[in-house]
């Protein structure tokens, strides 16, 4: 037995072999995308202008990467000290979620290199879209601050690494203002669009509704993500880590549980105040009411009996449905009720190339993950620093 | 390019802060459009269908020649939109016992522009003469604008991979500045003067005549007067709107106003935000440092009570070792003395022994 | 240089980018202030 044959045995997983077919598929598709144009590779048309590549990459990339500023928060503004172990997981899915977001978003620009424009040629300032750009840019600096002390841990550079920790709470600080700002100007984004958006999920009170279900987002896919992670990356973690991590679920659960339950009355508000009563009964009105009873209400209250009777698998389960249930939103948004007036024939339906660059973006964020992971004190502490927090 | 980038915004904004009107600095703000702005009627009971607008159009405007040409008017029978190659083009609404009605559809050129409100790098701008024009230079092709046109109007070139462009009509701005043509090349070539080019007011006026002078044969509106803030297109028609393909339902609120909602909270955010933060941060750190101190304080309490404690243990066995140790003492001398005495007495012995 | 403003959409985007101005600005003297107001505490 010569190592050769082991670690050639070990690289041909399945998990290798299709991470490695999808990477070759999307390296093709890139080459496609940009050296013929958007047109030759999308669905997208002159009445379809937003794809999937807005709707899922943009819209459900970040709101998915929310649980950065939420553990963040919760761990250094809010008192939930006891789980600091979570917050570098959670700052780094976010980091890299607000990265491949915006990696993502070079294939939609017609011309991406012109991305800084808005900041250094001409503003746009009434532009919800100049502040959502603003405030993603903003806010990857600041995850890759808050995100840099585990790559200099790694790296062995302390003066840097305690100086950067010495932000943390500003930083902290900075992460929530700007998520606010950018959570909720991406259903801001919308409010210009009454005459496309179907009633039921136009709001003026959009921004509210994209920020609060951020919340909820975040909180369940940090409960998500440590479900996800366990087995894979079990042994790279603390014994602390494993030890808060069930009553770190039930901690955010019963947030994540009151969040939604908040969210569920907005929305009816957003009803009540629009008089929209009579479009529930609608078929429209049934996909709705479909998105805000099973993926509003079920997993509050799905949270709050896991909560209640200390039933961790049924927490997990819940925050799978909650995570599926706001990407159900933000498509039900962005492309299902957009242009809902549409005839048939003209409404968008993705490409299988916006779907490929889609799934080899977010296979690029799990190598990326992985990686880090395995590497960098991120699941735990590094034995120099172990007494600070 | 150089009509505002953030510095200058902020050098004119300096200069201009100090002098600023009433108007803007009221919280009242109401705006009336640029005075004597321009734009086109369109009479949809005198269109024939002809197409001549849109050779007009094609012509100032150095566009491809389409597939079919002009003059075929079967493309007619197939609903179209404005596209890249076409800046305009005509429908036409067959009508139940009657003949067909046509529709010309182009850039509406919102007064205030939902398009604009949108573009985060302002390449589109309402100008004085009435268009909304468009800048490539600055475009970085989001798109945001296409998904904010109510009517739907800007087309994107998706087959070009360097220099993709948003293209919508310009109202021939670039072309009468240039002082090319003096009227847009669709009115010019409108055979039946159901386009009429002028200001906006007076547009207005020639609208509200004809509707008044045969009521039978309009509809009593005139869209575009109010719709989504109104436009410098006004159309007239002698069926309802919405049979010719112009939506009844978009409202009366102008994009910008839509979002100036929105807009205004954004500010709020970074203002308010930190300093709540600031607090429950705040008073989370007081409430550990209390409960930091209580939980000193007790473990204090607890030493100097097991101190206490101890010293007076220390205290008793003290006691108790002195005692300990004084009976020790007195015995280990009784024991001495003892030993003492029966050495003399062994010695007194060894004495005799010797002395005898 | 005087400022007319015809259209809302003109006087927001002039507006907004004050308010964006002043958005940053609230960031940095609130972080500033904020070690001012604390600087005398020991901890
Ligand atoms: S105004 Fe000019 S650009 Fe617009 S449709 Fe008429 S001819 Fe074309
Ligand atoms: S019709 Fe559309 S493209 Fe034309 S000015 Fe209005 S919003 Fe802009
Ligand atoms: S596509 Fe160009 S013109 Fe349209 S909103 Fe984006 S940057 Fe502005």
């Amino acid at each position: 037995m010569t190592t050769e044959t082991v670690s050639k045995k070990s690289l041909l997983t399945p998990f290798n072999v299709i991470t490695g077919l999808i990477l070759v598929m999307g390296a093709a598709l890139t080459v496609w995308r940009f050296g013929w144009g958007i047109g030759a590779v999308t669905n997208l048309d002159n009445n379809n202008p937003w794809g999937l590549w807005i709707g899922f990459d943009l819209l459900c990339g970040v709101v998915l990467a929310a649980g950065g500023f939420v553990t963040s928060s919760a761990v250094y503004l809010f008192g939930m000290k006891k789980h600091h172990a979570a917050v570098r997981p959670a700052i780094l899915t976010a980091f890299l979620g607000y990265l491949f977001v915006v990696i993502a978003l070079q294939y939609d620009l017609g011309r991406p290199w012109r991305l800084p424009y808005p900041f250094v040629v001409q503003s746009g300032t009434t532009s919800m879209l100049f502040e959502v750009g603003l405030c993603v840019a903003l806010y990857l600096t600041v995850l890759f601050l808050e995100f840099s002390p585990a790559a200099l841990e790694w790296l062995g550079l302390k003066r840097l690494r305690n100086l950067i920790h010495k932000l943390t709470i500003a930083l902290t600080i900075f992460g929530v203002v700007l998520s606010t700002l950018h959570q909720s100007s991406l259903g801001a984004l919308y409010i210009i669009a009454p005459a496309k958006l179907h009633p039921l999920w136009y709001s003026t009170y959009l921004p509210t509704f994209f920020f609060i279900s951020a919340i909820a987002a975040g909180l369940s896919m940090v409960m998500l993500e440590g479900w996800l992670t366990h087995k894979p990356l079990h042994d790279k973690m603390s014994e602390e880590y494993l030890a808060q991590h069930d009553d770190l679920y039930f901690g955010f659960a019963k947030g994540a549980s009151f969040v939604l339950m908040g969210y569920f009355f907005i929305k009816v508000i957003g009803i009540a105040v629009d008089n929209e009563w009579n479009l529930l009964g609608t078929g429209w009105g049934q996909w709705f009411l479909f998105e805000l009873l099973g993926f509003v209400l079920l997993p509050s209250v799905l949270y709050a009996i896991g909560t209640r009777e200390k039933n961790l698998k049924l927490i997990r389960w819940t925050s799978l449905l909650t995570v599926l249930g706001i990407i159900l939103n933000r498509l039900n948004v962005s492309v299902i009720a957009f242009n809902w007036h549409l005839p048939s024939e003209m409404r968008y339906v993705p490409s299988w190339q916006e779907i490929g660059v889609t799934v080899f973006v977010c296979t690029m964020l799990v190598v990326t993950f992985k990686f880090i992971a395995t590497r960098m004190p991120i699941f735990y502490d590094h034995p120099e620093y172990k007494d600070e927090h | 390019m150089k009509r505002r980038n953030f510095l200058g915004l902020m050098g004119a904004a300096g200069v201009s802060a100090t002098l600023a009107t009433k108007a803007q600095a009221g919280g009242n703000v109401h705006f009336e459009g640029y005075p004597g702005s321009r734009g086109v009627l369109f009479d949809a009971t005198r269109c024939i269908g002809c197409r001549k607008c849109e050779i007009g159009c094609n012509e100032v405007n150095n566009l491809a020649k389409p597939e079919k040409p002009f003059t075929d008017l079967t493309v007619l029978d197939t609903a179209r939109r404005t596209e890249n190659e076409a800046y305009t083009v005509v429908n036409k609404y067959d009508q139940e016992g009657g003949a067909p009605v046509y529709r010309k559809i182009q850039c509406m050129h919102c007064l205030e522009p939902s398009c604009a409100s949108a573009c985060f790098v302002a390449a589109f701008a309402k100008q004085p003469s009435g268009a909304v024009t468009y800048d490539e230079s600055v475009c970085v092709g989001c798109r945001y604008c296409m998904i904010a046109c109510p009517f739907e109007i800007p087309t994107y070139t998706y087959d070009d991979p360097i220099t993709p462009k948003v293209i919508k009509c310009d109202l021939c701005d670039a072309n009468i500045k240039a002082g090319k043509i003096s009227v847009p090349g669709c009115v010019n070539s409108c055979p039946k003067e159901a386009l009429v080019y002028g200001e906006r007011e007076e547009l207005l006026k020639i609208a509200r005549n004809r509707i008044g002078a045969n009521p039978d044969k309009y509809i009593d509106h005139i869209y575009g007067e109010r719709e989504v803030g109104g436009t410098s297109w006004l159309f007239i028609s002698g069926v309802p709107f919405s049979e010719i393909g112009l939506r009844e339902d978009l409202g009366v609120t102008s994009g910008p106003e839509l979002n100036s909602g929105a807009l205004s909270v954004v500010a709020m955010v970074p203002a308010l935000w930190p300093l709540l933060l600031a607090g429950v941060y705040g008073i989370t750190r007081r409430t550990d440092k209390i409960n930091t101190q209580e939980k000193a304080d007790a473990v204090a309490q607890a030493i100097t009570e097991t101190q206490d404690k101890a010293n007076s243990d220390m205290k008793a066995a003290m006691e108790r070792a002195r005692n300990d140790k004084e009976a020790t003492v007195k015995r280990e001398v009784a024991k001495a003395l003892e030993e003492a005495a029966k050495a003399a007495e062994e010695g007194d012995v060894e004495k005799e022994e010797e002395g005898a | 240089m005087e400022h007319a403003f015809y259209t809302l959409q003109d006087f927001l985007l002039y507006t907004k980018g004050w308010a964006y101005i002043l958005m940053g600005a609230s960031l940095v003297v609130f972080v500033a202030y904020w070690k001012f107001l604390f600087s005398r505490d020991k901890d």
